[in-house]
């Protein structure tokens, strides 16, 4: 242990400590900007910097290790003068136009800076050129950058990516896009984790909010609306509601009262997705001798975009099964306009992701297979979800909780969980199970795939075959994985692949923490939904088997190849409409 | 009143010297990788400080092409800028009534020319084309990317074995290094910016020369891979040292009868002690390498065969071959190569020039190597005669200061003219031509013969020191491409279009250092495992310690110090006295460990394995 003093106060922490740490565990909170624990440590705001006896300058408190005896002032007059001058100095090049800004409430330096009290900026203001491609699902507000580095870390560090890098040298250092390339150029999978990482509003979704209002005031659209499994675990968390308050029927019910005409539930195709996906595997390991093992799960775009830059080798081992989005999107232009007697042109797809790369997953043009245009119109992030019933001046936690519409509004508690890194696959070998064994296991009998381990395995017995799964989420995670498979140090049957790490609950279209990630917790929420569901197997939804009895027949039927399936080698990574 | 006053600095000239002072230290350690533009921006805002104020071009130019270059370097610029630019700056330049203008000017026109992509990038992009990244200093500036900052605060915390075991990681000669490597890595060292340079090869020796026998970790397991390393110099044992660490069984090929190539055969032992480059060696060889000396290519064993026996060949064969004098006389008896004296030494066959006058020509490293050898031998007088002037010598200042010491005569300015003979057919003497320095070409000024007479050196024996090449007509019989005298072989160390064989060292770059070496050592054991099919990744466990937290007052540099001339000239014993405890200590203390403060944290800070 080593021993010093902070602010008078005696405090002893193990050895290695930072001297941020330290201060934590004495209950004194020093003020701090760019720092991210683990992945951003590097020191570059200075708002963090504390006066040690005996040293003539600051040192940064974030990552900077404690010495037995150090004498440290957080607070002193040098202290205070230099960090509140510090970020005066990053607001004269920061465009603080907090009125027009997303994150305006949700603001590090916004909080810090009226933290510190400051009233002024005492420098004249400095914004630069900004050149961005607007139509891209990932924007950056290079006038809003403070440079902290942290989107360049967390995509190096967490995703290995590679998407940002330092620009210029000197007074002009900024953070753009690596190689001096333009960002749709780059390998970007589009996880979203620079925007949930960024302590300002730098970087953000393209904002779609607008399309969707604009749908809704036109009374010849019939707007429907989707809703994915992680989104019910955040939805609140930007509208300060309660646990309590914040259930899934009333989200449902502040999509209604919004003036959706139809509110479904993703979690429906999620169920569909284990059917298709879960019969194709079954089919390939029949026909094993003749098959490449492993099957990648294919609904996380992230995940597919990233296989087709950087793995392409793989590409065919994709499962051919839509993500649970699109089979939404082809599901409600065919057969539910068909059974509502719906003009399937007049139908307006709107659906909710806690993911920005389903921004771009919408507008691939091969995965347009109903014929009436995208087979979704618009996605908006679980963050635009907020700010769109804010615009609405719902009054969220009064409005009565209801229920998602019929025939696409029910899920089982195995859809529920795709929000979750494991998710899926478990969900998967739920049903996987029931088909071989003619019998349903218990629901928790697959609990081993769950937890937020960043590569996962599993394997299970099935009819006497061991069969070997796999779970990585994260896109570094990921390449560990792929790696290993590429150098024959590893073999699966099955493998699910999430590109947030902790998966869509962590996604990229979350709500934002600043310094805190949700992943788990939002995770554990999801459980707890399956856990106390009725309903906990995908083939035993009965609107899914609805769904087959009266349209597609069986699982990989014609029509479900069609509708349900692509061809993954077929489509680019183009962002359409560019 | 007075008709004269004393001049005396006033207090503000004073710490204006100061700062150029600094501010010269500051440009010696200015990091790589700084956008050029935004350089050439700040130093035309200082040249223009510079300006007296009286002539137009340089009074008001200067100030446009610095408005200019703003315009640029904001991405405000277009085409038309650059014409402006270059057009104003040729004005400056053609007009300007002085040096302080015309050469401002000067700088602008040489970036347009050097730089001009960059330029354009950031007019069309707003960004800079630039390899922008700043990495620390030293250990970018290492070949071999040893790892500068870590183990120097490992020897300020006395763990010299962990500071061994990191060094290796990079580099497997941590004491040939510590005592006689070239040192790039201080070139730029930040601490210059506060006083000088950290002595980092003295501290590298301090840690090698104090740890104790550190024994080498675990080969991986076994992979069933064969390499054979063609030359057991620095590049090849550096190779073959990473290689067996990686499990692959590896075989060293060495023309004589001992390893070491240059280490042994080139580097005197005043220098390098036989006794403490045979315990390295042996360290290299403890990992299971197998060494078979006193084969030849082409005579014992073919290319051929060994491509048979072998996965993967490194060809690593130096540059041995002594590079002719083509003067009148040269054919007398009692001349030399350099190259053969300290081929001799390195098998202990010592020279006694007792009584003799030896001239040494040349004024790299190895020809301060043969003259104090020389000196050593016991000549009566030896003289070194280059044609340039002792400031142009591409040897290491300390080398020529030492054998200046030790009783050298430097005859600078003396290009080698005729060689006359005794009538036995023996050398009698050089006759050597005076020159003048003239104009500068490629940086370097070039002599050209002064009118004045020749001088005769009496000679004895002349000893050539004029550079060296490589021996390579048996691979090129086999296909392995030679051009300009060196073998081409790929910045990845493969020989093109010989699939399986890979060179470095001084047989591709030509005679340099001994750290360049033992990069392309590296560099080829990573990509001849990646052509095996593998990945083995070199790592080390040592835990580099935190960076302590102190104010790095301005401190002077503990240099090194050879043995007084006395204790030295006599013997072959290392002339070169270690810091002592109190030293390191100092010394180390003096790093400002930039892989901690400042960009190092963020990027480029330490690489873990490679």
């Amino acid at each position: 242990m080593v021993n010093l003093t902070i602010n008078g106060k005696k405090i002893s922490v193990p050895e290695g400590t930072t001297i941020l740490d330290a201060a934590k565990k004495g209950h004194i909170r020093i003020p701090h900007l760019c720092y991210l624990k683990d992945i951003n440590d590097i020191g570059a705001c200075r708002v963090c910097v504390v006066e040690v006896e005996g040293l003539e300058r600051l040192v940064t408190a974030c990552n900077n290790v404690v010495e037995e005896g150090m004498v440290i002032n957080t607070d002193s007059p040098l202290a205070r003068r230099v960090r509140r001058m510090n970020v005066k100095l990053l607001l004269s090049q920061h465009d603080s136009n907090c009125t027009l800004c997303y994150r305006s409430g949700n603001c590090s330096l916004q909080t810090l800076a009226n933290d510190l009290g400051l009233r002024d900026t005492l420098y004249e203001k400095e914004l630069t050129l900004e050149r961005w491609n607007r139509r891209f699902p990932l924007i950056r507000n290079a006038n809003k950058c403070i440079k902290c580095m942290r989107c360049i870390q967390i995509c190096d560090k967490v995703q290995t990516m590679n998407v940002w890098d330092v620009s210029n040298t000197g007074g002009r250092t900024t953070v753009d896009v690596s190689d001096n390339k333009e960002i749709e150029e780059t390998n970007c999978a589009l996880c979203g984790q620079c925007i949930t990482h960024c302590p300002v509003g730098a970087l953000s979704e393209r904002d779609d909010v607008q399309k969707v209002v604009d749908a809704l005031s036109d009374d010849s659209k019939v707007v429907i609306v989707q809703v994915a499994p992680a989104v019910r675990s955040a939805w609140a968390e930007d509208l300060g509601l309660s646990s309590e308050k914040a259930t899934v029927k009333r989200m449902v019910a502040a999509l209604k009262s919004i003036g959706f005409d139809y509110v479904f539930d993703t979690t429906f195709t999620a169920d569909l997705t284990i059917m298709e996906e879960g019969s194709e595997f079954l089919a390939k390991l029949k026909n094993a001798e003749n098959e490449k093992f492993p099957l990648f799960t294919s609904c996380c775009p992230g995940w597919v975009r990233f296989i087709k830059y950087e793995y392409p080798e793989y590409v065919g081992q994709l499962s051919s099964a839509k993500s649970p989005q699109q089979m939404f999107g082809a599901i409600t232009k065919t057969y539910f306009a068909e059974k509502m007697g719906i003009d399937p042109a007049n139908i307006f797809n709107v659906s909710i992701m806690p993911c920005t790369a389903k921004k771009y997953e919408c507008g691939v043009s091969e995965l347009q297979d109903a014929g009436f245009g995208p087979d979704v119109d618009v996605v908006l992030t679980t963050r635009e979800l907020a700010r769109l019933i804010r615009a609405e001046h719902i009054v969220v936690e009064d409005i009565p909780e209801e229920e998602f519409d019929s025939p696409l509004g029910t899920g089982s508690g195995a859809g529920v969980i795709f929000g979750a890194t494991g998710g899926v696959m478990e969900a998967a070998l739920r049903s996987v199970y029931y088909i071989v064994k003619g019998e349903n296991p218990d629901p928790d009998m697959f609990k081993s795939v769950r937890g937020l381990d960043g590569w996962k395995e599993a394997s299970v017995v099935l009819d006497g075959a061991e069969v070997k799964v796999a779970i990585a989420s994260g896109l570094g995670n990921t390449r560990k994985l792929m790696d290993a498979l590429k150098r024959g140090e590893v073999d699966y049957h099955f493998v699910e692949i999430m590109a947030y790490p902790g998966g869509c609950a962590g996604g990229g279209g979350q709500p934002i923490h600043d310094g805190v990630e949700m992943a788990g917790e939002r995770g554990q929420y999801l459980y707890g939904l399956d856990k106390i569901d009725d309903l906990r197997f995908s083939h035993e939804n009965p609107e899914v088997l609805q769904c087959y009895k009266e349209y597609f027949g069986e699982p990989l039927s014609d029509k479900a190849h069609h509708l349900l399936h692509t061809d993954q080698g077929r489509w680019n990574l183009k962002i359409e409409g560019q | 009143m007075s008709r004269l006053t004393i001049i005396t600095e006033s207090r503000a000239e004073q710490t204006v010297e100061s700062i150029y002072k600094d501010i010269e230290r500051r440009i010696v350690a200015s990091p790589p990788g700084l956008c050029p533009i935004d350089l050439l921006a700040s130093f035309l805002k200082m040249t223009h400080a510079q300006s007296c104020g009286k002539c137009v071009p340089c009074r008001v130019g200067l100030g446009k092409l610095e408005n200019m270059l703003d315009l640029v370097l904001d991405g405000n610029a277009d085409e038309q800028t650059l014409e402006l630019i270059e057009e104003t700056a040729k004005a400056v330049y053609y007009s300007s009534d002085c040096a302080i203008g015309w050469e401002s000017a000067n700088m602008v026109l040489k970036g347009l020319n050097g730089f001009r992509e960059d330029f354009i990038s950031h007019i069309n992009s707003g960004r800079c084309t630039f390899e922008l990244n700043q990495p620390v200093p030293c250990r970018s500036l290492c070949p071999a990317g040893v790892d500068v900052p870590g183990y120097i605060a490992l020897v300020h915390e006395g763990r010299y074995a962990d500071a061994i075991r990191l060094i290796r990681k990079d580099n497997p000669f941590p004491l040939v290094c510590g005592l006689i490597c070239e040192h790039p890595c201080e070139r730029r060292c930040r601490r210059t910016m506060i006083d000088f340079p950290v002595n980092i090869r003295g501290l590298k020796r301090y840690a090698a020369e104090h740890a104790g026998d550190v024994p080498v970790p675990e080969n991986g397991p076994a992979t069933g891979k064969k390499v054979a390393i063609v030359g057991g110099g620095p590049s090849g044992l550096s190779a073959a040292y990473y290689l067996a660490l990686m499990g692959h069984e590896v075989e060293v090929f060495e023309l004589r009868k001992q390893l070491g190539g240059m280490l042994r055969y080139g580097i005197p032992n005043y220098r390098l002690p036989r006794k403490m480059l045979q315990d390295e060696i042996d360290v290299i060889l403890s990992t299971g390498v197998k060494a078979h000396t006193g084969v030849e290519i082409g005579k014992d064993i073919s290319l051929g065969e060994l491509k048979k026996q072998f996965d993967a060949v490194y060809i690593a064969i130096g540059a041995q071959v002594d590079r002719k004098l083509n003067i009148e006389g040269i054919d007398a008896d009692g001349i030399y190569s350099a190259v053969e004296i300290l081929r001799d030494i390195g098998d202990d066959i010592y020279p006694d020039f007792t009584g003799k006058n030896v001239s040494v020509i040349g004024g790299g490293n190895v020809a301060m190597d043969v003259a104090r050898t020389a000196i050593r031998a016991n000549a009566d007088k030896v003289s070194v005669l280059y044609r340039r002037r002792q400031d142009d010598m591409t040897a290491l200042e300390e080398e020529v200061e030492a054998a200046i010491a030790e009783g050298c005569e430097i005859y600078d300015l003396f290009a080698p003219a005729k060689i006359e003979k005794h009538d036995d057919g023996s050398i009698k003497s050089v006759l050597i031509q005076p020159q003048i320095i003239g104009e500068i070409k490629g940086g370097r000024p070039s002599p050209n013969k002064a009118d004045k007479e020749l001088v005769e050196i009496p000679t004895d024996i002349l000893i050539i020191a004029v550079g060296q090449g490589i021996e390579s007509k048996e691979f090129e019989k086999y296909g392995v491409s030679v051009q300009e005298g060196v073998i081409a072989s790929m910045a990845t160390a493969e020989v093109r279009g010989l699939g399986g064989f890979y060179a470095g060292g001084d047989c591709v770059s030509g005679p340099a250092t001994v750290i360049r070496a033992i990069a392309a050592g590296k560099v080829a054991a990573a990509n001849i495992d990646a052509y095996l099919g593998f990945n083995h990744l070199i790592s080390s466990d040592v835990v580099v310690p935190e960076a302590r937290l102190v104010d790095r007052t301005p401190c002077g540099r503990v240099n090194m110090k050879e043995k007084p001339v006395h204790e030295r000239i006599d013997n072959y014993d290392l002339a070169e006295l270690g810091m002592s405890e109190e030293e390191a200590l100092q010394e180390s203390s003096r790093c400002l460990r930039c892989d901690h403060f400042g960009y190092g944290i963020f990027k480029g800070g330490r690489t873990v394995q490679w």
